[in-house]
Order: structure tokens, then sequence, then C-alpha cells
């Protein structure tokens, strides 16, 4: 693989709150390489969005705590000073929100927004800078890019204004690109859109990519490598058909087998993970999905370690104690698909 | 219209079996946009729902789809006499029930309840669990007692505990605050409840949850669904008919299994198209009918087919007539002039549907092989 231009270990973010320490991000590790997509799944609390705001610096405040260590290039991103970040922010490292509609100043145009961010990091006039917003919006497929320069938000639609966001993140040329759930917020013919405007950004630009998600269905789209996350720990990191294919760890099967597809005759019961996620204040010891999980055993009360476990596939790594031969035999495949058992589906 | 109160006050009664729960007749419901400092004028008008006709049979789930603006809230809400429709009628149980007064609606509210998309808006923060399900209860009359045991009840019937009742919605999850959304909605023992995106706002595992439980739900206390959304993969597994909904009108209405076989409809198709399929190497070797352009502006629906401005299938027929809805064989509704998956033979065998809108020609669809593409005169115009 080629050299990477991020680089995340060991990253932990906590929070304190009158009630305790929320270890939002614990132990998070990954790696990515120049014109890579890398997708970070898991369900809201799991501490995915965390992962990534804090690799720009914004989950900074007197209450939170970091350690570990983010290397985008040169630049160690945790302990960056406010400059320094600000120098690397919208033009080495640039990131796409989920809400187009509450992430861009309603007062101000579309085209000044994008102009603001040119020159903030190029020494160029502001005309100069017009004639590349329009080449950007162009290029993110909005029609008419000359008139619409001079928008509003409001007067793009949710498709629009997506596009107009992925051109703003794109107007530096960025190294990496975050995608915080860029298509949930949008409908499904033009979620379809606006993944093709993104994969085609990747090959052109040779951009890495990450995706924050929950719609496995988007990833297998898009992604090459996924790293899956359950309270605030990776419990899973391999590439796209390791994970689809052969997947390690029982939280991983549960999320593949509770997704509703179209292209499979229906089954009766929609499988389900029973239970809830734990709250990150006081969370299980060792393996936090231990009382979701039905394979439990004695071991799990501490916690595994994120690992390789089979070495004809060393990108694969699980955090899960049972051995490789067990999950093999436990997960349960019908229809082509993995999943819990349907029965007691109901918490 | 009060003439068509008291026709129906007079009908009344109890309905028989054969008569479907409820009935929607070509209704429509336009909201005006107004101007002018001192008299209001009304300078166009929003088509949210035009002309749409269905028919919900007791005991089915039929799942209502469609993008954001395709008027399928709106309609739910309608049905539900949240808001007056402003043309055609609402049949409940055999009643004309469109123009029905407050005091005529009231027993009828006790049959017919609504769960809530975001359920976090809709649980009111400042009372209790058990106050939130038995608010329903008072209001029709239910005494202290009996409430309390109902409520209790309840709760354990959508599954939480009973020691739930003196907590505070913010001390649940969202899945379980739906639970409560359904608990409450259970309350009055309805015939029917609307399910207005009852698990987009949840976790694809926790949606898996509430889905299950709905159809347990339905099975025990025999309830009729309107489920409406928009993921087309979580209302196949609900459904046992589908409705699609594109810019206030009905495009297509079928079996569930079938629409998702063969739609009729491009716009059906291009909507399962676009659904990314969770499975990396079927990915890769798809071919994804990715439609262009975005959804048109309800205040001016384009003529003919509302579709035929973004339809990769459009001929120019399509942009001057209004298609029919026409019923195929197996009870399969499309409104489309060159439907997909069907035959010659089948068109022939097809008729005219009578949920076809009002302003629909009755000329019969033609048969337009499967890669066939859009007319030339409709391709310059629509850039």
């Amino acid at each position: 693989m080629a050299e990477p231009v991020l680089e995340v270990k060991g990253l932990r973010v906590g929070f304190r709150t009158e009630d305790g320490i929320v270890q939002a991000v614990d132990d998070v590790s990954f790696t990515l390489a120049a014109g890579e997509v890398l997708a970070i799944v898991g369900e809201s609390g799991s501490g995915k969005s965390v992962t990534v705001l804090t690799l720009l610096g914004l989950t900074r405040s007197p209450n939170a705590n970091f350690e570990g260590s983010a290397r985008l290039g040169g630049t160690e991103l945790v302990t960056a000073s406010d400059d320094e970040l600000r120098k690397v922010r919208g033009k080495d490292i640039a990131m796409i929100f989920q809400d187009p509609m509450t992430s861009m100043n309603p007062v101000q145009r579309i085209g000044n927004q994008i102009i603001e961010q040119i020159q903030a990091h190029n020494d160029i006039s502001k005309a100069e800078a017009r004639v590349q917003v329009i080449e950007v919006l162009r290029r993110v497929g909005i029609p008419r890019a000359e008139e619409r320069v001079d928008a509003y938000p409001h007067e793009f639609s949710g498709g629009m204004r997506q596009r107009a966001m992925i051109a703003m993140a794109l107007s530096n040329d960025p190294r990496v690109l975050i995608a915080d759930e860029p298509t949930t917020a949008l409908d499904v013919t033009i979620q379809a859109q606006i993944l093709e405007v993104i994969k085609e950004l990747r090959t052109r630009t040779n951009a890495a990519v990450i995706m924050v998600t929950h719609d496995l269905g988007v990833v297998a789209d898009i992604a090459d490598r996924i790293v899956v996350m359950y309270a605030g720990r990776v419990i899973e990191q391999g590439t796209t058909d390791e994970i689809f294919y052969d997947p390690q760890h029982p939280y991983t099967w549960g999320l593949l087998g509770s997704i509703a597809r179209v292209d499979r005759p229906r089954p009766d019961r929609l499988p389900s993970i029973p239970g809830l996620p734990p709250s990150l204040i006081g969370a299980p010891e060792g393996c936090h999905f231990r009382p979701r999980c039905k394979h439990e055993f004695a071991q799990c009360s501490q916690v595994p370690a994120l690992e390789v476990r089979d070495p004809a596939s060393p990108d694969h790594q699980d955090r899960c104690w049972l051995s490789l031969e067990d999950k093999r035999d436990l997960r349960q495949i019908s229809e082509g698909q993995f999943g819990l058992e349907a029965k007691g589906a109901i918490a | 219209m009060s003439g068509a109160v008291a026709a129906s006050a007079a009908l009344g009664g109890e309905a028989t079996a054969t008569t479907p729960l409820l009935q929607a007749v070509h209704l429509k419901q336009h909201f005006p946009i107004k101007a002018g400092m001192i008299i209001d004028r009304t300078v166009a008008r929003v088509h949210a729902v035009d002309d749409v006709s269905f028919e919900l049979r007791e005991g089915e789930t039929l799942g209502l789809v469609g993008e954001s603006g395709c008027g399928k809230t709106t309609l739910s809400r309608t049905l539900m006499r949240l808001a007056d429709p402003t043309d055609g009628q609402i049949i409940f149980r055999g009643q004309d029930i469109t123009t029905a007064g407050r005091s005529a609606l009231k027993p009828l509210r006790k049959d017919m309840q609504m769960v809530f998309q975001d359920p976090f808006a809709s649980l009111n923060p400042r009372k209790r669990v058990g106050q939130i399900i038995a608010a329903p209860l008072a209001l029709h009359g239910v005494h202290a007692k009996e409430r309390h045991e109902r409520t209790t009840g309840l709760l354990e019937r959508v599954g939480l505990q009973k020691e739930h009742i003196n907590r505070f919605p913010h001390e649940f999850s969202g899945g379980q605050r739906q639970r409560i959304g359904i608990a409450r909605a259970l309350a009055l023992e309805p015939k029917l409840i609307v399910l207005d995106e009852p698990v987009s706002a949840l976790d694809v595992s926790i949606q898996a949850q509430i889905v299950n439980l709905l159809d347990d739900l339905q099975d025990s206390f025999g309830l009729t669904y309107l489920f409406v959304a928009h993921d087309l993969s979580v209302v196949r597994h609900v459904s046992d008919r589908i409705a699609v909904m594109y810019l206030g009108k009905v495009m297509e209405l079928s079996p569930a299994e079938e629409l998702y076989d063969k739609p009729i409809h491009p716009y059906t198709e291009a909507l399962l198209s676009a659904i990314p399929v969770p499975d990396p190497r079927e990915n890769r070797h798809r071919t994804r009918v990715v439609v262009g352009g975005e959804p048109p502006s309800p205040v001016d629906p384009p003529p003919g087919c509302v579709f035929h401005t973004r339809c990769p299938r459009a001929q120019e027929r399509c942009g001057i007539e209004v298609p029919q809805l026409t019923e195929y064989s197996s009870g399969h509704l499309g409104a489309c002039h060159y439907p997909l998956h069907v035959t010659g033979d089948e068109i022939a065998a097809s008729t005219r549907s009578e949920a076809s809108p009002l302003a629909a020609g009755s000329t019969r669809p033609e048969f337009l092989p499967a890669g066939a593409g859009r007319h030339e005169s409709l391709s310059h115009s629509s850039s």
C-alpha cells in the first residue's frame, strides 16, 4: 500500500460531565492511503462522528480530554495549535457535513462562502477566486454555475446544497476529505447522484475519503476499507470484502443481518440485535458488546485487543475473544446473508 | 358540501365486511400561495396531493412511498382529517367523513390513530410516560383506575417495563420512545394506525426491533396500517400492498412482492435501482439507472405525466396526456403510457382503473421495448 496520508494511533477522546467521564472514543487506530475510501460505520453514539471531528479539532473544549495521535503529513492534529490547525483545515483536510440546510450561512451567497475559503489559503484576488468557484461548482454537477454562484442557500434544493457543500470542501484540493453522513438527509435518487459525484472526485483528484455512515448499502457501494465502531471502540476493520463476506465480530454479524434488503426474498421477520447500545458512562467492563452478545463467555470480561486473527488476511483485525474456527461456525449464513437468529427479536 | 354530511350521517352505522376500512376518492389537497398587502390574492397553488384514490382493506398494511415533497405525509394527514381536503372524499367504514365536524369526528378519532416520525418531538417532555399514554384514555372518559391498569398493560405489550410508567421521555433512547408513541396510539384500541416514517429516525438494529413489534401488534389486535416511508426496503417487510407517489400523484399501486420483481412504472424502477445493495460484489456488477435532475416544483407540475421531465423512457405523448391508472391482471396498477415488465398481451387485457385521476385520458398504454430511450422532441426541452 502507498504511503499513508493520515495515520491515527490510539486516539482517545473523553468528555467530563456531571455524571462522570464519557469515553466517546476509546483507542481508535487506522491509516488512510491516497485515493482510498475508508468507511467508518456504527450506530448513533458509537463515536464515529467524534473521531472525525477530533481530526479537525472541532471537539476541543475545556471538558474534553485527548490522548493518542493523528498525523496528517507532518502535522500532529491532536496537539496542533489553533494557528496550525487553521492552516490545515479547509486546505489539506476538508469536511462535508450531514445537514446541508444548517451548515451553510443563510445570509451569504453561496459563491461568497466558497470564495472566503479559497482566499483564506491562497493569496489571490476575489475575481480570480470567483472563477475557481464557478469551475468547482461545475465539477460537482451544478448546472448554470455562473448564475448559481450568486444564489443564496435557500434557493437551492437539498441535493444541490449538498453539491455546493462538496464544492466548498473541494475548493482547495484537499488531500483528505471527510464526509459525515453526506447522503443521510437526501432522497435515494439524489443520494445515488451524490455518491457518483464523490466517486468521480476520488478518481480525479486522488484525495483520500473518510466516509462516516450507518448505511451499509452506501458502504458496499463506495468503500475500499471499513472500520466498524461500537461504543467508542473499533471492534473490527478490514477491506470491504473481508467485512461483508468474512465478518469476525458478533456485532458485525448482527449489523449485516439486520439490513432489510430489496434484492432477496423477504424473511418472515427482520433479524435484529436485541437490547440497546450501552451508555458510555460506566460502560460494561471488558468487551462493550458483551451484554447483547449470545456467545459471551468468561474471557469477555477483559477487553480483547484489536488484532489480526487470520494470518491469511493481514489487513483484517477484530476485537473478539472467540477463536477463528468458532466464529466461522457460529455466525449463521442464510440466503447468502449473515444474521442473528430472528427469534426473540424483541428486546 | 353540507349536503354530503347529511347524506353520510343518514347512511352511518356499521359497515359490512366487504366495504374497505378507508377509501380516498379523487382526493386533492392544494395549498394556496398568497400575495398582496390588503387583499389576499391566491397567486398559485401547491399541488401537494393531486387526485389520489385508493382503498385500505381491513387488516392489511398499505405502504406509501415516495421522495420528500411527494405528498405522502400530506395525504396521510388529510386522511386523518388533520387538514381539510380541497376536493374529493374520504370514506371511513362506509361513512363519508370529508366534511364531518369536530363532534362527528370525535368517536371516529378513537378508531384512527397516528404514530409520528420523530420520537423526540412527538412526546411532551414535561409529562410522565404514564400520563402520555393515558391521555387519549382520559379524553375518551376512561376511569382513572382502569387507565392505570391499561397503561401498564400497554407498556408491557410494546416491550417496556411497568416501572417505566413514572419516567420522563428524555430518560429513554429513540427506539424506546418510539415504543411509547406506539403504546399511546394503541391505547384506544384503534382499527387503523397511520405510521408516518415510524423507523426512519432510528438505527438499523433498532429499526428491525420496531418493525417486528409492529408486525406482532398487527397480528394480535387485527390492526390496519398505513405505513408511510421513503425507504423502499423497510416498506417491503411490512406491506401487503405498496403505493408509490410522485409529485402528488399515485404512480403505481401493487401487491408488495410484485413491485420489487416487476415494477411497471419507470419511476419505481429508478427508485429501486437507486437503493444501494449491501453486497459489494453484486454492486460491482450492477448497472444502476441513475435518474438525473430533481423533482419539479409542485406549484407548477409538468403537463401530462408528472414524471416525464426525468423519465428515461418518455415519449412525445407523455408530455401531453395524463396517463390513466391501468389495472393489469393480479391487481397491479400503474400510471404509465409505456409500462415496463408487461407484455403486449397483458396490455390488451388491461382495464382503466376507477382510481385514475379525473384529468387522465382513457387510452390504453402502448408496448415499448425495455431498452427504448427518450423521444428526441423531449430531450431538447428538459436539459
